[in-house]
């Protein structure tokens, strides 16, 4: 296994720059910078050389050998000073040392998964946040990679073990007098927790954030759209789109406006291409636009968008070319008149849609375990026959598990002999 | 010098069952005990089946086995616990004349072909090149066998405790195996300390029954076995009484005189077989626990108090007992005690419960860290199946937690190891819907059939029986439209023509109100038309269990190999290591169900996993 090492803060220059090195040669490798191994887990204040004997720094350096560090191998850290001169002769003195390379983009995260120092949803968390581009993107990784989901189907889970385990001693007691029915407040306690599972359900999803909000500009040829969306995109940092969206036949720009990622789409080129079967297809796909869309601007003459449309009077600056009665945003590309505005309004919009801070976003696959869970749990309402019951709280048990990945059973009886007198 | 294929030390549950199914599988066995007139005594008490225990009862009839026929040759009480509930939990339990059940069990040892009985104390295993090779006896008598299958029970370095007497022994009036057990501990085996206790026995002649609430046999006429065709014996009542704030004060005054609370035992007890001090001093805010009184048989006046078992001294035991309703002038025929005993950490066991340290040596029972004549019974046919399945080349049969509760407790032993003694519970299996007590011969006869282990008798009935499955399957399939169904009466909840199998599952429509639509010669009250019926009622629930099922078992497909080293995945702490070291689970799904093993771990030993596999 590669010794690999990277610049793990921000880029330079930086009041501080920390470097990492991790896998079994970082020992070594701080030792020969560092002219010896510090003391584990303690900071202390060395004078860096490369191997010619040049000083490159004098830096904090700090070793904390494997297992039991964020990688889960030897780890070693330097605090620079961050100017760009410094990191750059630390970075070449280690790539100079034999085993050592530099590591790829995630890859001390994957080290941590494969060594078993975070769980799948971290991981997954931890992917997000490299990856992350906007601040609400960070923040929303931020949450996953640091557990909050894995505490939040916890706790979940620990509700659900206590319906299992009173419901269980009802299976397995009930013929001795010390366990004789359900608690009052079982059915009630079931649905909540469905209901809390359908909150969360209901809430953004991962991929929107990662794709950002979608806004689709519509509307007949030559009613401004190819204008507005570039006035819309221009002037905005690009980010990458994640997104497979990114087609042939319709026109994406992610960018971000004000930390929250969106992307717009021109369905522009669609009906200019022609008549016929070509325009037959270019506006299916518009339509399959729409669908996808958060919000789509109608530039058309009014009430002709699809429902739930924006009214967006364009082209102002021409006069009431097309008019609206009741437009969302009147605006003109070519003045820039309104165009503050419609941002303003998008960005509030897009804000309320997409995750906010302190919710987790769920992705696709944890989604579809949550929505398994809460069918299991919807199944058990009204269910009459304890078994039966019993076994739709078991489904649900099991796709909790499989979303942080566990077995239950035994945690059942712990927490069904903890509450109860049994005895026979 | 004598010579078998297997010797099983121990004449009780575990023992009988291991000796008896190695002989009919065709191994040469001997069954070695202390005393053969004591071979299926029980000595805690007389009853077999219950919850989840009944469950194992049936799985290890289905195997053929000795424990539901002597059973049902010994009932004087039977009650199907639970029965207001789905039949999955229903738990078949008997209450037995202990002479009857010791004669049974000993008739049909005797009349076991390969079958050989020796009396005497097994000393010391003979060992050779680290495998098992037999057993010396304390008079010098050398036995040799290609296994050894020790089912101990509290006899492994037991040590009764009442009051402040200690009596150093497995059974009251009865001798501990001490150099045996020196030896195992000698041979560095994981072994630690468990204990039980067993409440006194009444004298009934002075309790006042008739002012105590009576709990009748059950009237319709289902046994133990489905080879037993009818009970054999007249049935008995039992009585309930209860403790109430003067017992528990009595209790509270000596707490201080019973060594569970002197800190004379360390060891832990079972949880949910708590002794009554235990009961009044975890539980405080209770004022009164039921207490069944049991008959022991039909010719004596034993009465076995379920529900207070207890070490305090002799004394304060009947003065205790004194407090209860019908109680008052009672005697005590022998005091209840706690014994304090040997077992092996089951986490050392392969799960054929073979010794992972010692080949040729196999462990049953108590000394495996269970309670419960019925969890014995089932690890004694596990073990005795598979030391015979060596000893005579036949494949062992593919159990797993999906088709048996034998298979979860084997599976829960040797993965989790045990804290408590370990006693059944249907919550223990997750595929509960499809592990009945009632269709233990559908599942498990047919591996049963073809491990060898099955006698013609069973056999050729269980064939009768697939036959009829057959027909009642046919049946079933008959479309009937709702408006039929609607016209006799039936309280009809959907439209349209349906199968009956469907009109089942609907709910509603029970398998006794269809008798107009199914063939002549089937009768809807049948045991096995109930179990069809109960099929067909939980059809999506076991279709998706089906899928699970296909899941654990490819999981099962990702192996970590014998050698598998622990140790040396990267990133495990020392805990993970020390859990996964002490159980040596053979695949990664195995691994799972380890606990305390959390998920960051299993990433970690699959992405090893893979790389071994990759690099091989």
């Amino acid at each position: 296994m590669d010794t690999i090492f990277a610049l793990s803060s921000g880029l330079p220059p930086a009041a501080i720059a920390v470097v990492r090195i991790s896998g079994p040669l970082a020992g070594p490798a701080l030792a020969t910078l560092a002219g010896g191994l510090p003391l584990p887990r303690h900071a202390s204040l060395r004078r860096l050389r490369d191997r010619a004997g040049t000083p490159l720094d004098d830096a904090l350096a700090l070793w904390f050998p494997g297992p039991d560090t964020a990688t889960g191998e030897d780890l070693a850290e330097l605090h620079l000073h961050g100017g760009r001169a410094v990191v750059a002769g630390v970075e070449r003195a280690l790539g100079a040392l034999a085993g050592l390379r530099r590591a790829e983009p995630g890859e001390f995260t994957r080290r941590a998964f494969a060594n078993g120092r975070i769980d799948l949803a971290e991981a997954e968390g931890l992917a997000d946040l490299l990856a992350a581009e906007t601040e609400l993107q960070r923040r929303a990784a931020l949450d996953l990679a640091g557990g909050a989901l894995s505490r939040r189907v916890d706790g979940w889970r620990d509700r659900l073990l206590i319906l299992s385990a009173a419901l269980e001693a009802v299976l397995d007691f009930a013929d001795e007098d010390d366990v004789a029915a359900l608690p009052p407040g079982f059915a009630g306690d079931v649905a909540a927790l469905r209901d809390d599972l359908g909150t969360a359900l209901d809430a953004p999803h991962a991929e929107a954030l990662r794709e950002g909000f979608r806004v689709v500009l519509a509307g007949p040829p030559n009613a401004g759209k190819s204008t507005l969306f570039n006035a819309l995109v221009e002037s905005e940092a690009a980010i990458t789109a994640a997104s497979p969206g990114t087609t042939r036949d319709v026109l994406v720009r992610p960018v971000a406006i004000g930390g929250i990622p969106f992307s717009f789409i021109d369905t522009a080129g669609l009906r200019d291409e022609g008549a016929g079967e070509i325009e037959a297809i270019g506006i299916e796909r518009a339509l399959a636009e729409f669908g996808r869309a958060d919000c789509v601007l109608w530039l058309g003459p009014e009430g002709e968008g699809p429902a739930g449309a924006w009214e967006i009077a364009a082209q102002v600056d021409r006069g009431a070319a097309i008019g609206k009665a009741a437009p969302r945003a009147a605006v003109s590309a070519l003045t820039g008149e309104g165009m503050a505005g419609l941002k303003e309004d998008l960005v509030a919009t897009a804000m309320r849609t997409l995750a906010r801070p302190g919710t987790t976003a769920l992705n696709a696959r944890q989604r579809a375990l949550v929505r398994d869970a809460a069918a299991a749990l919807e199944g058990a309402i009204g269910q009459a026959d304890p078994l039966l019951l019993a076994e739709q709280l078991r489904l649900a048990r099991v796709a909790f598990d499989r979303l942080t990945g566990r077995a239950a059973t035994e945690d059942v009886l712990d927490a069904l002999f903890g509450r109860f007198c049994i005895g026979k | 010098m004598h010579s078998f294929d297997i010797l099983v030390v121990g004449g009780g549950h575990a023992g009988c069952e291991a000796a008896a199914v190695a002989a009919r599988m065709g191994a040469r066995t001997a069954l070695v005990s202390f005393d053969l007139s004591a071979i299926g005594a029980m000595s805690c008490n007389p009853a077999i089946g219950g919850l989840g225990k009944g469950h194992l009862v049936r799985e290890v009839d289905a195997f053929d086995g000795l424990i539901g026929r002597a059973a049902d040759a010994a009932a004087i009480h039977y009650r199907m616990l639970n029965r207001s509930k789905g039949s999955a939990v229903w738990g078949p339990r008997i209450q037995a004349d202990r002479r009857l059940f010791k004669a049974a069990i000993q008739r049909m040892i005797a009349e076991q072909d390969n079958l050989t009985s020796i009396e005497g104390e097994a000393a010391e295993l003979i060992l050779a090149g680290g495998a098992v090779r037999g057993l010396v006896l304390a008079d010098g008598t050398r036995i040799e066998a290609r296994a050894v299958i020790l089912c101990t029970g509290t006899f492994l370095g037991g040590t009764l405790f009442r009051g402040e007497e200690r009596i150093v022994g497995g059974r009251i009036g009865e001798a501990s195996a001490q150099r045996l057990a020196a030896q195992l501990r000698e041979a560095v085996l994981p072994m630690a300390r468990l204990k039980t206790g067993t409440p006194p026995r009444l004298d009934g002649r002075t309790i006042a029954w008739s002012r105590l609430e009576e709990q009748p046999s059950d009237a319709d006429g289902w046994t133990m076995s489905p080879l037993t065709p009818d009970r054999a014996n007249p049935q008995l009542f039992c009585a309930i009484t209860r403790t109430n704030p003067r017992s528990h004060d009595v209790i509270r005054e000596n707490l201080h005189r019973s060594p569970l609370f002197t800190g004379a035992i360390d060891a832990r007890g079972p949880r949910y077989c708590p002794s009554i001090e235990d009961k009044i001093h975890r539980f405080a805010d209770r004022d009164g626990h039921q207490v069944f009184l049991e008959p022991e048989g039909l010719d004596t006046p034993l009465i076995y108090p379920n529900g207070i078992s207890t070490s305090l001294p002799a004394e304060v035991q009947l003065a205790m007992l004194r407090t209860m309703e019908g109680l008052e002038r009672v005697e005590m025929a022998v005091p209840g005690y706690a014994v304090e005993y040997d077992h092996i950490d089951p986490r050392a066991l392969h799960p054929t419960l073979e010794l992972r340290a010692i080949p040729g040596l196999h462990c049953a029972g108590q000394i495996n860290g269970t309670t419960g004549y019925e969890e014995a019974a089932a690890q004694g046919l596990i073990a005795g199946l598979h030391a015979a399945a060596c000893v005579v080349s036949r494949e062992t049969p593919a159990l797993d937690r999906a088709n048996s509760y034998m298979a979860v407790m084997v599976d829960d032993l040797t993965l989790h190891g045990v804290s408590e003694p370990y006693r059944m519970l249907t919550a223990r299996a997750e595929y509960r819907l499809r592990l009945r007590a009632n269709n233990a011969a559908s599942r498990l006869t047919p591996l049963a059939i073809a491990a060898g282990c099955v006698g013609e008798e069973r056999r050729e009935r269980f064939e009768r029986r697939e036959a009829d499955r057959g027909d009642w399957t046919a049946a079933l399939e008959r479309q009937v439209p709702a408006a039929d169904l609607a016209g006799s009466g039936l309280p009809v909840r959907e439209h349209g023509r349906h199968a009956l199998r469907e009109w089942l599952r609907f709910g509603g429509v029970e398998l006794r109100d269809l008798a107009a639509w199914l063939p002549a010669g089937l009768d809807p009250a049948s045991e096995l038309a109930a179990e069809m019926a109960e099929d067909a009622a939980y059809a999506p629930y076991l279709a998706r269990q089906d899928a699970e099922i296909r899941d654990l078992r490819a999981s099962e497909a990702v192996g970590l190999g014998p050698r598998f080293a622990f140790a040396e995945v990267p990133g495990l702490s020392r805990e993970m290591v020390e859990r996964l070291e002490a159980a040596k689970p053979a695949t990664l799904s195995a691994a799972g169900r380890i606990p305390g093993i959390t998920p960051a771990a299993l990433a970690a030993l699959l992405v090893h996993a893979r790389r071994a596999a990759q690099a091989a």
